[in-house]
């Protein structure tokens, strides 16, 4: 059984970030690296490897449909203890909505062939549309699990996950191969080791294109359904700060009521 | 900035140190600093787990068997934690206790304590200083008489870091009547050893989550198997030993002041006094200035020593320049950040009060300033003999 995790590279939590006039976004970190690992997805690369720690999984696979620097993000995979990593990149993908990127994941999740769960984070704090894990799960014709927070069993080509809810918690069972998605209540993810990091940086990542896959389905900008249209930087928020005075508490107190009027917020 | 000697694997590295820092240290700061002790046993663990005890140290033993930049790497990033005294444990560990043993000890000895050193699974201590000799190293007391194939060790230690709950103790003793800097052996002592007690906790000025004691040794016997190195050659080990020690501590310390004083400049921010910010007075933001330059100077002194070392130079010299110029100048960062607090600075809701305290052994332990310029005078030529 192949377990595949699905990560892509983000911009820093601390990363400063500006929008030129023509909604072109830049960003640097000035304390530390501008790009991770995607937050969220720790914890499905966690689970991955407890996958193939306690459940048998005979590899735990990161993924990445990015650029070239995503390979710094697979590192990071590798270092915590995936056991191969591979990047899918390719100008015709450039610009793909989230439909375009599902298509390529799941073209390169069947060509690594095998694979019974896919893996993913919650959502991606850039994108936040938290819909490539459904959607490359509908292009597999797998069965998405979203929010999980537990895996309980896996025997007899069956899985039993935690689903966590607004209202409560559900388990659910489920033939595999499977989609899940995870909330970060699922486990606390490691950090690299130091001799996982000496391996992840003698390792090769393997780059797949376009020609390597059998795509289904159009991809990169053109075909994006969704289109950035206008990107911007919110205007700066206005206001200002007025400190009442008196002589006494009362005094002060009337003074703002009688503001609040005035300005109507009350 | 880039540093040319640091790789991109360092770096992601130094990512893996910063979050240790963050999850496993700084949240139980406060609580460690109140017990006036920090779990050693527990922390170490975690860190052997992940490879952090034994960078240097040949794969063969448990070790990372790379270069030394990665140890800066690792000091460096301790330096940043919200106390001195924890980072200043591990450095024991890592840079004090056990350096003599991985580059002197024979496969068995390496098997027996440098393994558990690097793996986190014992604790070490370095036992040198004594009630009547810090600075005089020579002055030593502690004896190792020869009984066959034993020592009987007796006398005592004082100061010594992580002494409470050591398992083993790095420590230099007398095997010869002869005085003065002959006659010293290095020895690793387990203290489960009948005769070895902790005579007493110290109560600290600073590094208070760090536990430091008074040690008695009182007829205590160990094989003399566990003598590093030939006998008598024990003074010398340590110097060499006192080598890495002092370059632990300026690494730490520089992160540490640079911690320091960009935690003021935000006061200074926030502050405002006579309707500005006190950062926008000229002599607060020079100040900062010349401390930052006076920060980054040092720190390329240290790295002109991590280089040269590792090319196999002597640095001796350099290195006691480096801990005098960083014990000194954590003092002035100390004091200025403290001073720019105002009375914030001298309660404990912040945390530069604490570096105040904490800060302030850099000039004493490790070899005081003044052992420092001794060294240096001689360098140079100009100490007078004895
Ligand atoms: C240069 C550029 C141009 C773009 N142009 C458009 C556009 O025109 N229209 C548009 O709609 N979107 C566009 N996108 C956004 C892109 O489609 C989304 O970033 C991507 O589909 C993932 O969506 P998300 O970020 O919301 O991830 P989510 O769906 O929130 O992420 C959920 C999970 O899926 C994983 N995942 C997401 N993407 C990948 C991936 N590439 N490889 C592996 N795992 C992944 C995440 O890591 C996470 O675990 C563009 C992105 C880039 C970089
Ligand atoms: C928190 C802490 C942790 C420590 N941990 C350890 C440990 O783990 N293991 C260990 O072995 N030791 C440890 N020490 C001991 C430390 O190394 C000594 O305190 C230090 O070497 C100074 O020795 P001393 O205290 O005996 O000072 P002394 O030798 O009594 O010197 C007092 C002062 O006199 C001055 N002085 C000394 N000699 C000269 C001279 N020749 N010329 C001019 N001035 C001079 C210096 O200013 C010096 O500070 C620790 C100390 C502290 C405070």
């Amino acid at each position: 059984m192949k377990v595949v995790v699905c990560t892509k590279q983000t911009p820093s939590t601390t990363a400063v970030f500006t929008v030129d006039a023509n909604g072109h976004v830049s960003w640097d970190d000035p304390g530390g690296k501008p790009n991770i690992v995607n937050p969220w997805d720790e914890y499905a690369i966690e689970e991955a490897i407890r996958l193939k720690e306690n459940h048998g999984a005979t590899d735990a696979i990161a993924l990445t449909v990015g650029s070239e620097e995503s390979k710094d993000a697979l590192k990071t995979c590798l270092a915590m203890g995936c056991t191969e990593a591979i990047l899918v990149s390719d100008s015709a993908f450039d610009g793909s909505d989230t439909v375009g990127t599902a298509r390529v994941l799941a073209a390169a999740i069947n060509k690594i062939g095998d694979v019974q769960i896919a893996v993913f984070g919650n959502r991606a704090i850039d994108g936040d549309t938290g819909l490539t894990p459904v959607q490359v799960a509908r292009k597999l014709g797998w069965t998405p699990l979203t929010y999980v927070s537990a895996i309980k069993e896996i025997s007899n080509g069956q899985i039993t996950v935690e689903r966590l809810l607004d209202d409560g918690k559900e388990t659910v069972t489920a033939p595999l191969p499977v989609v899940i998605s995870v909330v970060k209540e699922i486990n606390e993810p490691r950090y690299p080791s130091f001799m996982g990091i000496r391996k992840a940086n003698r390792a090769t990542i393997p780059v797949w294109t376009a020609a390597d896959l059998e795509v289904d389905g159009a991809t990169g900008a053109e075909a994006a359904k969704v289109n950035w249209g206008h990107v911007y930087a919110p205007p700066p928020r206005e206001g200002s700060v007025e400190i009442i005075e008196g002589e006494t508490i009362e005094e002060k107190v009337r003074k703002l009521v009688d503001k609040l009027f005035e300005e109507k917020v009350i | 900035m880039k540093i040319a000697d640091f790789t991109e694997e360092h770096e992601m590295f130094r990512q893996t140190v910063r979050r240790f820092v963050e999850t496993e240290i700084n949240p139980h700061v406060e609580e460690w600093e109140a017990q006036r002790i920090f779990p050693a046993h527990e922390l170490f663990k975690k860190m052997g787990n992940l490879g952090l005890l034994g960078l240097t140290y040949p794969e063969e033993y448990g070790g990372g068997g790379v270069d030394y930049w990665y140890q800066v790497v690792l000091l460096e990033e301790l330096g940043r934690a919200d106390c001195a005294g924890v980072p200043m444990a591990i450095a024991v560990q890592t840079d004090m206790a056990t350096p003599a043993l991985a580059e002197f000890g024979t496969h068995e000895q390496k098997q027996k304590f440098l393994v558990p050193a690097i793996s986190g699974d014992a604790v070490f201590s370095i036992a040198v200083s004594e009630p009547d000799a810090g600075s005089d190293v020579a002055a030593i007391r502690t004896r190792a008489d020869s009984d066959g194939e034993m020592y009987v060790i007796n006398g005592s230690k004082m100061w010594i870091t992580n002494g409470t709950q050591a398992d083993y103790l790095t420590l230099l003793a007398r095997t010869s009547g002869e005085h003065g800097y002959r006659g010293m052996s290095l020895i690793i002592v387990p203290t489960d050893t009948p005769g070895f007690s902790v005579s007493r906790k110290l109560e600290k000025m600073g590094n208070h989550s760090s536990d430091t004691a008074i040690l008695s040794f009182d007829n205590v016997r160990v094989p003399k198997a566990n003598r590093i190195g030939p006998e008598g050659q024990g003074f010398i080990l340590q110097m060499k030993q006192f080598q890495r020690e002092r370059l632990a501590g300026v690494l730490m310390s520089i992160s540490g002041m640079e911690r320091a004083i960009r935690m003021t400049i935000d006061y200074c921010r926030q502050r405002k006094t006579f309707g500005k910010p006190l950062i926008e007075n000229q002599w607060i933001y020079f100040r900062i200035c010349e401390l930052l330059t006076e920060v980054e100077a040092l720190r390329h002194l240290t790295y002109h020593c991590v280089r040269e070392l590792l090319a196999g130079e002597d640095m001796t010299r350099e290195v006691a320049m480096a801990k005098l110029k960083a014990g000194r100048l954590a003092r002035e960062v100390a004091d200025t950040c403290v001073q720019f607090h105002g009375g914030m600075g001298y309660v404990e809701e912040y945390p530069i009060a604490r570096y105040f305290r904490d800060a302030r052994l850099l000039s004493i332990g490790g070899g005081a300033d003044e052992i420092m310029l001794g060294i240096v005078a001689k360098y140079e030529g100009i100490l007078p003999e004895r």
